[in-house]
């Protein structure tokens, strides 16, 4: 009983950090329609900055200024919204297939960035002995703990997108997603709306980056691989509905339940087939994608479902206020 | 002197198979309209079946190149069949996350069917060609020679396909003007079925060359990707000629670029020089149609 308890908290946090991830995707391209392939590199950002800040000095690299974790935290946010923003300044304004290999060409610069620059990062050997925050809770109450601050932070996020989502603002970003000169022809600066969505969403890239680092306790440039890190996350917007709130979160609960229950049905081949058994989840990750976009392309739970909730609920409150 | 000489064969070598493909990442770009994100993929796939021709049939490599390059063509067009063509009719975009999907499945599958370890056409080390010159000398191997060798008689005859042949016509008048091309009475998916047949042919002999100048491994083609789509739009996405020359100067640019930085950041390189494209000219400097 105590190790099913054990795994569904493991279960839940990490579920949970990939859901403020699908959420993340949601503002870029669930909203505003920015193709981002490179999540990897905002997450790996994230992580790094926070890990570097936080972990005791080290002789062998410059890193470790043995901060808070909290700051931490915000250094993620701001180092993966800094780079964000320069990305975004470049490629925004082209059209969603050159920002998509662009997002892959920050990835690949910061993979080599994090392993070449030895001085700062350690390079391929990574950097161990990240503060894991509650530690001093104990191994029983630790795991909880930090499911609960996974839960908060997840909470915290799904409130403010939503927020964004119904208010103005977002009505901007889908309006530019949907007729970018109709937007462009009333006024609005589009570039500027599409900035601070990919900035926003990478800001809390890096946020998820840095709470998985911590939960995780090592950050090496290997950990973070493009098909665990982007492409997992992309499956779990579309599969839960592309521009959501809800359904990112959904999509994000569900998919990594098939994913980790498909870890469980490799186990269970013999140990020749073992070493293939990354490769089947990768192909099983691309099936879901394209069966999604053949067979379901709005997702479990639809963007227009979730405008008729909202109309429903503005002619409630106009009724109450009129 | 000998060691730039150097650098700029192996430019030309990686520009070669740079070239082979961006050339079918511009025409599927063009006619088909979306960024083909398993182009890589399919390198990949048509170097493993050309190992499998090469280890277990024993054929001679030159003969396998052909094979295996229709073979992967066969695969891309149950690919189109089963999954892209369903869904043309939606937004471009849709279509580009389908084939990330597709990339990785085809991953996966010469993952599974091949193995995850590093593989060699050859074992053994090629002799190079030595030639003297000035105070050192430049080495250059045979299989150097085939790849440059083999994307100049490829590129010939596209050249002559386009031009001159009613397939090659029909193909450039579908990517100038779409609707234009169908009222003419073009059978628009028959120009499809050739674009793919044309754009990977051209991939898989560039993921072949890949294997035969370095090694086999199954993210070689995902790995070339980011340096063949910066050739594509380097020459201006959706021109098969440009994508040659923007392929040839990613390839040398790469290179030389290793006498100024790092070589362990020389795959940033094609990304630098994409992103300086992209501000300064986001037609591709050869002046590319409007994107």
């Amino acid at each position: 009983m105590d190790a099913l308890l054990s795994y569904a908290v493991f279960f839940v946090s990490i579920a949970g950090i990939y859901a403020i991830l699908s959420l993340a995707l949601n503002v870029q391209w669930g909203l505003t329609g920015l193709f981002n392939i490179g999540i990897v590199a905002f997450v790996a950002v994230g992580a790094y900055t926070s890990v570097l800040l936080t972990v005791e000095p080290s002789a062998t690299f410059d890193g470790g200024l043995g901060l808070p974790l909290p700051v931490g935290f915000v250094g993620a946010m701001v180092t993966s919204a800094v780079l964000a923003f320069f990305v975004g300044l470049i490629t925004l304004n082209l059209r969603a297939d050159y920002l998509a290999i662009a997002t892959i060409g920050i990835a690949e610069i910061v993979r080599l960035f994090l392993k070449n620059e030895e001085w700062l990062t350690n390079g391929v050997r990574g950097v161990g002995g990240v503060p894991r925050p509650f530690a001093e809770l104990g191994q029983v109450w630790m795991p909880v703990a930090q499911m609960l601050l996974v839960l908060v932070l997840l909470a915290v996020v799904f409130f403010l997108i939503e927020r964004a989502r119904r208010a103005p603002w977002g009505r901007v970003l889908r309006a530019i997603r949907e007729n970018e000169l109709t937007v462009l022809a009333s006024g609005k600066t589009v570039k500027a709306f599409r900035l601070q969505a990919f900035v926003l969403g990478s800001a809390i890239m890096g946020l998820a980056g840095a709470l998985w680092a911590h939960f995780v306790g090592f950050v090496s440039p290997e950990a973070f691989e493009p098909l665990q890190t982007t492409f997992l996350v992309w499956v779990m917007l579309i599969a839960g509905g592309s521009g959501n709130t809800k359904g990112a979160v959904l999509g994000a609960f569900i998919i990594w339940a098939i994913w980790s229950g498909s870890q469980f049905a490799t186990d269970l081949l013999p140990p020749e087939m073992v070493t293939q058994a990354g490769a089947l989840r990768m192909g099983l990750i691309g099936l879901l994608l394209v069966l999604v976009l053949l067979f379901r392309n709005e997702g479990l739970l639809s963007e227009s479902d979730q405008r008729r909730g909202d109309l429903a609920r503005e002619a409630r409150e106009e009724r109450r206020a009129g | 002197m000998a060691e730039l000489l150097q650098l700029v064969v192996f430019g030309l070598v990686l520009g070669s198979i740079l070239t082979l493909g961006a050339i079918g990442l511009s025409l599927t770009y063009g006619i088909l309209k979306f960024a083909h994100f398993a182009h890589g993929d399919f390198m990949t796939l048509g170097a493993y079946f050309a190992l499998s021709l090469v280890a277990m049939a024993h054929l001679p490599i030159l003969l396998s190149i052909p094979i295996a390059a229709l073979a992967t063509i066969l695969v891309a067009l149950v690919a189109d069949r089963l999954i892209y063509r369903r869904l043309r009719r939606t937004r471009p975009v849709i279509l580009l996350i389908a084939s990330v999907g597709v990339a990785l499945i085809l991953r996966s599958a010469v993952q599974i069917i091949w193995g995850p370890n590093v593989q060699v056409y050859s074992p053994g080390i090629q002799l190079p060609y030595v030639i003297p010159f000035g105070d050192g000398a430049i080495r250059i191997k045979p299989d150097h020679l085939i790849i440059m060798g083999g994307a100049l008689i490829l590129v010939s005859a596209l050249h002559v396909f386009l031009q001159y042949t009613r397939v090659g016509k029909a193909m450039r008048a579908m990517s100038d003007n779409p609707d234009l091309a169908r009222v003419t009475g073009i059978d628009t998916e028959k120009i499809v079925l050739w674009t793919w047949g044309i754009g990977i042919f051209l991939a898989a002999v560039g993921g072949i060359f890949a294997g035969m100048d370095a090694q086999l491994h199954p993210v070689v083609g995902w790995r070339l990707l980011l340096p063949v789509f910066a050739a594509a739009i380097l020459g201006g996405i959706g021109r098969p000629y440009g994508a040659i020359a923007g392929g040839m100067t990613i390839g040398l640019a790469q290179e030389l670029s290793t006498l100024v930085i790092d070589p362990s950041y020389k795959p940033a390189v094609s990304f630098a020089i994409m992103v300086l494209v992209l501000i300064f000219r986001p037609r591709g400097i050869f002046a590319g149609r409007s994107t």
